[in-house]
């Protein structure tokens, strides 16, 4: 059995309404210099089956590609 | 002529779509998810809420419902599928039609009577003069439609977009008129064929005159009108 960590982004260009919110409320909060925040998600995975599996995960079900990339980080043997 | 309204996990407005239709002196009957058989209904409703809570993406657990296979089966044939809110999302989910719905601009749920306009389209279920507004109730927290460029210019060119959210008198604000952010005001497309409808407004709400408006009522006749005359 592997561990997975997979991240859930927001495309490039896809406006963000809880990444915007958090930019501004980081700004109200005084913290300067702040360009860009995004919130996206994160999920772990234990499984058997390898990244190819994970990867076929995330195109069906776990990341929409209208809309979201994804990225998997292998974390090793669980 | 029998409407099938797909029942997931979680759906809540099935009932509002079938009173709607018993309104209209049409048949509606329950679909459940886990069915694979669809044989003996003309046209399908899926109705909003929030299928299996909504969990990883609005529609994104539904799309895989056994039913769904089916409901692809049938909208391949030609056959007309209305996706309603929680439906609308779902049939973007399954492929069915283009683009997807984000979270609302203003991250806030909108629930409102909202002003519609009509947009020349392929549309079957509707048959609306273009620039004809409706008031339609909105209530959502995910209908801000988005699609890349080259989608946005094929829906243009092929009339796939139908309806458009506005202002009362039918414009649209230069600043945008949607209320949830949507790409060019976008409230409902359709697919290329022209069988396949989304969107995010609840026409079922506004057919019985106790709720206010009748305006929703040729959401839901027109496609009972074309299939007679297919039927001929």
């Amino acid at each position: 059995m592997s561990r997975y960590e997979v991240y859930v982004t927001y495309k490039q260009g896809i406006f963000d309404p809880p990444g915007a919110t958090a930019e501004r409320a980081l700004a109200n909060l005084g913290y300067e210099g702040v360009h860009s925040v995004k919130i996206g998600k994160y999920i772990q995975i234990e499984a058997d089956g390898g990244l190819e599996m994970v990867r076929e995960m995330c195109e069906r079900l776990l990341a929409n590609p209208v809309i979201e990339d994804y990225r998997i980080v292998t974390e090793g043997e669980a | 002529m029998r409407f099938g309204v797909v029942l997931f996990p979680g759906s809540n407005c099935e009932q509002d779509v079938v009173h709607a239709a018993q309104t209209l002196g049409l048949t509606a009957e329950y679909v459940w998810h886990g069915d694979t058989d669809l044989t003996g209904f003309d046209a399908l409703v899926l109705p909003g809420g929030f299928s299996y809570g909504d969990y990883i993406r609005c529609g994104a657990v539904a799309r895989f419902s056994p039913i769904m296979a089916e409901v692809v089966r049938f909208a391949e044939r030609g056959g007309p599928v209305m996706g309603i809110c929680n439906g609308f999302q779902i049939l973007t989910e399954a492929h069915l039609l283009p683009g997807a719905l984000l979270r609302n601009t203003g991250l806030r749920f909108i629930c409102h009577p909202q002003p519609l306009r009509v947009e020349r389209s392929v549309c079957e279920w509707v048959d609306l003069p273009e620039g004809t507004v409706v008031d339609i109730p909105v209530n959502h927290n995910e209908g801000n439609y988005y699609c890349d460029d080259e989608t946005l210019q094929r829906l243009h060119a092929n009339g796939q977009v139908v309806l458009r959210y506005c202002e009362p008198d039918g414009s649209l604000a230069s600043g945008g008129s949607a209320p949830n952010g949507a790409l060019d005001d976008i409230a409902g497309v359709c697919n290329e064929r022209g069988n396949v409808f989304g969107l995010m407004p609840h026409p079922e709400r506004a057919v019985d005159p106790l709720t206010g408006t009748t305006d929703g009522r040729p959401f839901f006749t027109a496609i009972v009108e074309r299939l007679a005359e297919v039927a001929g």
